[in-house]
């Protein structure tokens, strides 16, 4: 900052979102007009978790009133090409069911109508003729080799299978005093954001090119996967995206299997295709997080310093390994020693398949499933060996000094002060009275727990880190993959007003408050003087692969690129305004909206004057200096590809959480009560204090669904239990207590802001936290989630109820 | 989420009720609130031809004490009887009940005697009108009668209207002097449809104690005998004969327990509510 001290930059200023969101003036998609002769389509969906399509009659829903075309595999598979699969196997994946149906809800057959009752109508006059396979529903039942593949050209149900070894983990265990381990089983869920997928898809054929509206949120990586499977160069697939988005949380990356889908529909029908997702599809078949089974060991000392890990994950990612999958396995990679430091490491992973819907990108993607298990380990050494549970999260915290600090499996934990915080939270949140609260309520006979969760929250993923699933040899051969391009752009207009664009697709985060914050900071305005355009259009705007909204990308990496864009007009600016006002350039300031001379704030020229000077007299500013538009593509250079020893610096921040809490578990109804939840976050450079209280709050609730409420659950036929939200309950207002939120600021080195991501911490921390907790009121070693009050009164009742008849 | 091709008549009057339901029969369904039939509807678990809409007729949308009763009328909204300021006074049970429906904003469209005919299980209206021992008034083009709670339910959401007939009314009995009365409920979350809901009323001689959300039908059972050991071993009994079963929520073992614990909450709170 030059001139006042004024920063917008770490201000609560008011979001310029919420005026429309609040009084209902969002434009979501399927609130923006279609043109006229849209056909509305809805999706017949297998019934059947695993079945070979006999045939499939749609000759009646074909002659029915305002039908124009029902599609079916043979015709998708007939004009384009299987979506690309994340592994080195011959299997393919389609957006809809080709021959065979392997979970219930796969698309079976698309209706397009002239509108969408019409189309449902029609849905129920197609006859599918099935053969019901075995289906494979656990993921333990897809290992066996006497179970059918589900792809044939995979010969087993095992899609990946990679051992790691780092340091000498071998060694470790065979020294150390304790072996402790844990089993989890971590079950399905998701973050259901509350618009579903939509899309308006059309095709021009004159051009060979497709043009798609859709709610989609990146990462842009998929879109050359699309490009692909609809068998065009990336410039014939235009994708562009509405001004709101309600909501994703990682699912909305799920809707490219329909962009392909309804490109195709599109095109066969010749007429614009308008497909809304509705809840029951959404719930059944959008995405999924990957359930997963984990036995993670440690080699312990006396002392509860943790030596060694051995880490056993067997990933879950249903009937098909949709892209980015198995990403949510790799994700975590090189933080698999969470936030501690611990030099050996080995880990196996495998990949199933199973009769279940495909999962994708969901808020945490990766975190909860792995810290689940780390953290229910810290927590059984702590009770194991006698220890407090804090003095073992203690004892073996990366040291403060450490930093940047390079864990065993590759990551850079670019900054932080975890023994600080830690000690700050325990102090600030009142630890000290939580135990003697605790205390209290046992001596009246109530059950009570306290639990704790130390983590580190990755964010802005490398978009290599996925390659770790291959062999380095594999990796060779493929060409290396790493890197998070960020983009942004300046543009300044004839009358001097700054516009921000950045492929950043927000779905409600408040993007656009935080871009205009940073460029204004940077140009000496105002937020209110910038204006910022939320929508992105592949034809027309700067994006790379990694755009998009994932892995808390924004403020480090997008705001980042926004601030160095600004940074760029702001030279090109001074070099005018240095020829203006007689002083030389780098003795310009911009302060107040205007631009003057240091130290002679008389002599100065109003911001909007010297902006637009480039229009007007381009004349009269040099060529290289002519501020127009900036656009600025970076990437952090820390981003490197896997090593050859499959060491993976698989995100460049990380920002540290450390939680606590206190819960009662009711005695007759087993219902968990949240007393006290504390979360500490150290997610670098604070941008806007509220919107991140925001995400925190945001993430905590989602997470103690996850904790206490949600699963998607399967039948052992199969069928899908979770199909609506009397189903899959969600926690409102009444079921979420409001977290008590630290702060502690450690800048990352690595990003321009020294801002870090913080919008999944508290879904990779609060269900461990709160199932330590649990697990401490109920003395019990195992808990699985969701901790639902049926599950947890049994262990109550059982005692209970064997005294009473005694 | 569609829902199939319906007719919507829009009755003036009850006689247009009656007749579009006399014409129709079974492919009728009246609409009041929608708080359960639009959901049905647009799943396609319900498909009627014709919708028969009440809530525009004045005479249905009143709420009168009549005798020793209180007639709450097939046009009255849940949230209504809730600000009823008499309600409290004149029937406890069913203040404490309501705030149980559903939630603010489905109270505020959902009627009382559309609960009624929905007849879900776990539904606190019916739960409260059972426990109280209130009736439920019928009527048609060619009869009005009036059908006791404990006959009305007659399943899983199904009930012993007859297919032409409107609910016109529930009448449920005012407070009875010497009476107490207790309602708990527990649920995942607030406002869900209830694990196990208790509606008990505390009499001199013994105690009366409903369960919803564990059978498929709101049962009752009376019990004379409240010395604790007794109680315990009765309400064992109850939960047992009521063969609760395994779902998503709960098992069946886990409504037993909470019929058992809750159950005799509710019981001992309302001794201690009477007056």
């Amino acid at each position: 900052m030059t001139g006042v001290a004024t920063s917008w930059c770490g201000q609560s200023i008011e979001r310029v979102e919420d005026g429309p969101l609040l009084t209902g003036r969002g434009r979501f998609i399927d609130d923006l007009g279609i043109r006229p002769g849209t056909l509305h389509a809805a999706i017949l969906r297998s019934p059947h978790a695993h079945a070979k399509i006999r045939t499939i009659d749609a000759a009646a829903a074909r002659r029915a009133p305002g039908v124009a075309a029902v599609i079916i595999g043979a015709e998708v598979t007939a004009i384009s090409a299987s979506l690309v699969v994340g592994v080195k196997a011959p299997i393919e994946c389609w957006p809809i069911a080709v021959g065979r149906v392997r979970y219930v809800g796969e698309p079976v057959a698309v209706v397009l109508a002239a509108d969408r009752y019409l189309a449902e109508d029609a849905l129920e006059l197609i006859n599918v003729d099935y053969q019901a396979l075995p289906v494979i529903v656990d993921l333990l039942a897809a290992l066996d080799p006497k179970q059918p593949a589900l792809h044939e050209g995979l010969g087993s149900n095992i899609a990946s299978e990679r051992s790691f070894r780092y340091g000498d983990p071998e060694q470790a265990f065979a020294r150390a005093a304790h072996r402790v381990s844990v089993t989890i089983r971590y079950p399905r869920n998701s973050c259901t954001p509350i618009e579903t997928y939509g899309l308006v898809a059309e095709y021009d054929a004159n051009e060979d090119a497709y043009d798609v509206l859709a709610n989609f949120m990146g990462p842009f990586s998929l879109h050359a996967v699309m490009a692909r499977a609809l068998k065009v160069p990336g410039n014939r697939l235009r994708l562009r995206t509405p001004p709101d988005s309600g909501g994703s949380f990682g699912v909305k990356q799920g809707v490219f299997p329909y962009i392909v889908l309804m490109g195709v529909a599109a095109r066969i029908a010749g007429r614009p295709v308008k497909w809304i997702e509705d809840r029951i599809e959404h719930l059944a078949a959008s995405v999924s997080a990957t359930n997963r089974l984990t036995t993670l060991e440690a080699a312990v000392e006396a002392d509860g310093r943790v030596r060694a890990l051995a880490w056993n994950q067997l990933e879950d990612v249903g009937a098909h390994i949709r892209a980015p999958e198995p990403a949510t396995l790799y994700r975590m990679h090189g933080n698999l020693t969470g936030a501690y430091d611990i030099r050996h490491v080995s880990v196996r992973n495998r990949v199933v398949l199973t009769n279940k819907t495909p999962t994708g990108l969901n808020r945490g993607f990766g975190g909860p499933q792995m810290y689940y298990a780390l953290e229910r380990l810290m927590q059984r050494i702590a009770v194991e060996l006698k220890l407090d549970p804090v003095d073992v999260i203690r004892k073996n915290l990366v040291p403060s000094k450490a930093f940047p600090y390079r864990t065993a499996t590759g990551a850079t934990l670019d900054s932080g002060d975890y023994a600080k915080a830690l000690e700050t939270a325990l102090a600030q949140g009142g630890f000290a009275e939580l135990r003697e609260r605790q205390q209290a309520a046992r001596a009246q006979g109530r059950i009570y727990g306290i639990g704790l969760t130390a983590a580190v929250e990755p964010s802005v993923s490398n978009m290599g880190y996925i390659t770790t699933v291959l062999t380095p040899e594999e990796r060779r051969r493929a060409g290396p993959k790493n890197g998070a391009q960020a983009t942004a752009t300046v543009s300044l207009d004839p009358l001097g007003g700054v516009s921000v664009h950045a492929a950043s697709v927000p779905q409600g985060q408040g993007h656009r408050t935080v871009l205009a914050q940073i460029v204004a900071d940077a140009l000496g305005l105002k937020p209110s003087d910038i204006r910022v355009v939320g929508e992105f259009d592949t034809a027309k705007d700067a994006w790379s692969i990694a755009s998009g909204n994932y892995s808390s990308r924004f403020a480090a990496a997008v705001g980042g690129a926004a601030h160095l864009a600004a940074e760029r007009v702001k030279v090109k600016l001074a070099r005018v305004a240095a020829s203006q006002l007689n002083v030389a350039a780098q003795d310009i300031e911009f302060t107040g909206g205007r631009a003057h001379a240091r130290g002679n704030p008389d002599n100065a020229i109003p911001f909007s004057r010297l902006a637009a000077a480039s229009h007007w007299s381009p004349g009269l500013v040099a060529e290289e200096n002519q501020a127009l538009r900036e656009t600025v593509f970076w990437t952090p250079p820390e981003l490197t590809p896997p090593t050859e020893k499959d060491e993976i610096n698989s995100s460049l921040c990380h920002g540290f959480i450390f939680d606590f809490c206190g819960v009662e578990v009711d005695r007759v109804t087993g219902a968990v009560r949240i007393d006290k939840y504390v979360t500490m976050h150290d997610c670098g450079r604070v941008l806007h204090p509220g919107m991140v209280a925001g995400q925190i709050t945001g993430g905590f609730a989602q997470a103690l669904g996850a904790a206490l409420y949600e699963e998607y659950a399967y039948a052992p036929d199969g069928a899908f239990l979770s199909g609506t939200f009397a189903d899959y309950l969600l926690p409102t207002t009444t079921e979420v207590p409001t977290p008590l939120i630290l702060h502690l600021e450690t800048p990352s080195p690595y990003t321009p802001l020294g801002a870090k991501g913080v919008g999944e911490g508290n879904c990779m921390s609060t269900p461990v936290c709160l199932a330590n907790a649990v697990a401490d009121a109920l003395g019990l070693s195992a808990v699985d989630l969701p901790m639902t009050p049926a599950k947890l009164a049994a262990h109550i009742h059982v005692s209970e109820d064997s005294t009473r008849r005694t | 989420m569609k829902p199939a091709r319906f007719d919507y008549i829009r009755a003036g009057a009850i006689a247009e009720a009656h007749a579009a339901l006399a014409k129709d029969g079974d492919e009728a369904r009246i609409i009041a609130g929608g708080q359960s039939l639009v959901p049905m509807l647009s799943m396609r678990m319900a498909r009627p031809a014709v919708l028969i809409d009440i809530m525009h007729l004045p005479e249905l949308a009143k709420i009168e004490v009549k005798g020793n009763s209180i007639r709450v009328g097939a046009g009255v909204r849940q949230a209504e009887l809730l600000a009823w300021p008499e309600l409290a006074e004149r029937q406890p049970l069913l203040a404490a009940a309501l705030p149980w429906v559903g939630h603010a904003q489905t109270r505020s469209r959902g009627t009382v005697c559309g609960s009624a005919a929905h007849a879900d299980p776990s539904a606190e209206i019916p739960l409260a009108l059972l426990a109280l021992k209130g009736s439920v008034e019928l009527s048609s083009q060619l009869e009005r009668r009036r059908v006791a709670a404990e006959d009305f339910f007659t399943g899983l959401l199904s009930t012993a209207r007859n297919d032409n007939e409107l609910i016109e009314a529930i009448d449920i009995p005012c407070r009875a002097a010497g009476h107490g009365y207790a309602f708990r409920e527990f649920a995942r979350r607030h406002g869900d449809f209830a694990i196990v809901a208790c509606a008990a009323i505390a009499r001199v001689d013994g105690a009366r104690l409903a369960i919803g959300g564990v059978a498929d039908v709101p049962t009752a059972r009376d019990f004379l005998d409240l010395d604790s050991g007794v109680l315990n071993d009765a309400l064992d009994e109850f939960a047992v004969e009521l063969e609760p079963r395994d779902d998503l929520h709960a098992t069946a073992d886990y409504r037993r327990a909470l019929v058992r614990r809750l159950g005799r909450a509710t019981i001992e709170e309302a001794r201690r509510c009477r007056v």
